[in-house]
């Protein structure tokens, strides 16, 4: 099956390659000529992460109006000099609701690269260092996980787990399980074989010893790459499944419910649905970006 | 032959253990979704009338014998009967389906319209400018909630802009809009990957040749790039289709349309466990042929591979 790659693909991708005007001859940049060009668009993704970060940390401070309770005589207001992001059908300040509801995308996020990335890198290390019949039934697992579409997935571990913030979160760390387990595992076999790590074993290492010394280190840049670009998707996912109206509960401010909560009033308020949206985007788009900036400096 | 039954096999393999982990998971767990149910004190149902139940839906023999019946029932097409409605799951799977064909075959074909144009537009462009704005499309649109896109549509062709009506639509123009919501996550990937292997093999030394010989670049993409290019791009069949399913399930909630998506969604409002797991193991067998079709199709489409996997058996020969 095909699908170690194609992750990185769908996000990071067209950074890497040459752009239109040297068609088909890639061109090296050196060292210095890199450090002299900070990119802005990767600065600015920088930012964008970094005000999000400090919505989620510290609300209040940027939006001092209540994100639940709302003053009905201000409903369904416009955009203004009051109400930045206009009100919602019961008064509440939808600035104040987005900027409350960082935390709960940041966290959620936060929770599923951990679940992915700590279950699938013990998987795949344990795949990749022993040889046989267990390598051989993780795969498969793997392989079971990569043949269910990634919603379809998800839909049936909150069936399982229930409906919740914390739940959706755990949902998506699971569907990113297996992209970190096949990374982590071809990293380890590819590390396992070059000369530095015969050397060790050839100088007295034990088994145990060379894995955590020697291997583990050098394998595992590629998988924190991948870390940072399933963030992004992570933030994606759960506003997906708050949409859907599998994730917190109604008052909460969630960007995905917040959407879904609007949709009712699309016709009359187009700032509802239009501003949340636009920063998931923002926030989603500069995820990405960052990761491909930093597997193309890891790359070169 | 070897390999293509080793292929098969491993693929049979795949979907015996994703149907054992569905029933382990759904079905064998305590507090069922028929408990969930009928024990709702409101329905005032007896222990005895629950067991009654139980039984009707097959749930009160062992697991093991649970578990063969099951796996029958799946391999005959027999998927059991939705706790919420009664109905028979392949009954409104097979009524569902149809809408949702319909849908995800046109959104795909936009998709695949879209991906090309824009990768060969990017590559053979004489405007740096534009190669670089269209190379950059692919991450916006993967950074863009689809349920979200949907809401935009909605809101600017059909309320600002007036030009498609979404309160009871004709068949064509009610399928406008979700299918263009749904080429978009489908366009993204297929797109890239077509941009990196143009580039890829754009930089090979037998392009380089045809060059030399005074093909322009349009001849070289055309008759050259673009062949080569499809074999990168079949594997990423498996995942389209992935795509595609997730794209149905929220396109259809967003639109309101009947069909598999939609029923996908409402089983998981209901914790209607057998439908969702029909679904699930009916997409995964999908998924496992169109990659097993992708990997026995690759060495006849490209005569490398065919030397590769072949190759003893002409030795031996």
């Amino acid at each position: 099956m095909s699908a170690p790659t194609e992750q990185s693909i769908v996000a990071g991708g067209t950074e890497a390659s040459p752009s239109g005007g040297a068609r088909f001859a890639p061109r090296a940049r050196t060292r210095a000529e890199r450090r002299r060009r900070v990119r802005p668009t990767v600065l600015l993704s920088w930012i964008v992460i970094a005000v999000a970060v400090a919505w989620a940390i510290a609300p209040g401070v940027f939006a001092p109006a209540d994100p639940v309770a709302g003053n009905a005589a201000d409903a369904l207001q416009a955009p203004g000099a009051a109400h930045w992001f206009g009100t919602d059908a019961t008064g509440r300040d939808m600035y104040s609701r987005v900027v409350h509801g960082a935390i709960h995308s940041l966290s959620g996020a936060l929770i599923a690269v951990s679940v992915g990335l700590v279950v699938g890198t013990v998987l795949g290390v344990v795949a990749g260092a022993v040889d046989g019949v267990v390598s051989e039934a993780i795969m498969r697992l793997v392989d079971v996980l990569l043949a269910i579409p990634q919603l379809l997935l998800m839909l049936s571990i909150i069936i399982i787990l229930g409906f919740g913030t914390a739940q959706a979160a755990v949902a998506v760390g699971i569907t990113s399980i297996a992209a970190f387990a096949r990374l982590a595992r071809s990293e380890v076999v590819r590390v396992r074989r070059s000369d530095y790590v015969e050397a060790a074993y050839a100088s007295g290492g034990r088994r145990v010893a060379v894995l955590v010394r020697h291997v583990l280190p050098n394998s595992l840049t590629a998988v924190v790459a991948l870390a940072a670009l399933q963030f992004g998707t992570a933030i994606l996912l759960i506003s997906t499944l708050g949409f859907l109206g599998y994730g917190a509960p109604p008052p909460t401010p969630e960007w995905g419910l917040m959407i879904a909560e609007g949709r009712n009033y699309v016709a009359t308020s187009w700032w509802l649905t239009t501003l949340p949206g636009l920063v998931v985007v923002a926030v989603v788009i500069s995820a990405n970006r960052i990761s491909s900036a930093l597997n193309d400096r890891d790359r070169r | 032959m070897r390999y293509v039954l080793g292929r098969v096999a491993q693929a049979a393999l795949v979907l015996l253990i994703a149907f054992t982990a569905a029933f382990v998971l759904l079905q064998a767990m305590p507090g069922d979704a028929i408990m969930i149910k009928f024990q709702n004190p409101e329905l005032g149902l007896s222990p005895e009338q629950i067991a009654r139940i139980r039984e009707s839906y097959g749930a009160d023999v062992p697991l093991v014998a649970q578990y063969g019946h099951t796996l029958l029932g799946f391999l005959g097409g027999d998927f059991g009967y939705s706790v919420v409605s009664g109905t028979p799951v392949s009954r409104l799977i097979a009524d569902a389906l149809p809408n949702t064909l319909v849908l995800a075959l046109s959104g795909f074909v936009l998709a695949v319209v879209v991906a090309v144009a824009l990768a060969v537009t990017a590559t053979l462009s004489r405007f740096a400018w534009l190669g670089t704005a269209l190379r950059a499309l692919p991450s916006l649109f993967v950074s863009v909630p689809v349920f979200w896109l949907g809401i935009m549509l909605v809101q600017l062709f059909s309320f600002q802009l007036g030009l498609v009506s979404v309160i009871n639509p004709g068949p064509i123009e009610g399928l406008i809009l979700p299918v263009l919501t749904l080429a978009v996550p489908i366009s993204a990937p297929l797109a890239q990957i077509l941009l990196r292997s143009f580039d890829e093999i754009g930089a090979q030394p037998f392009v380089a040749v045809v060059r030399a010989r005074g093909a322009g670049a349009g001849w070289v993409l055309g008759r050259n790039v673009l062949r080569n290019a499809l074999l990168p791009t079949l594997t990423m069949a498996g995942l389209l289709f992935g795509e595609l399913i997730g794209g149905a399930v929220v396109t259809e909630t967003v639109f309101g349309r009947a069909g598999i998506g939609r029923i996908t969604e409402q089983a998981v409002s209901q914790q209607d466990t057998p439908v969702l797991q029909a679904v699930v193991l009916l997409s995964a067998l999908v998924f496992v042929v169109i990659n097993l079709v992708v990997d026995l199709l690759y060495p006849v489409l490209d005569p490398r591979l065919r030397s590769t996997v072949r190759g003893r058996k002409a030795v031996s020969a």
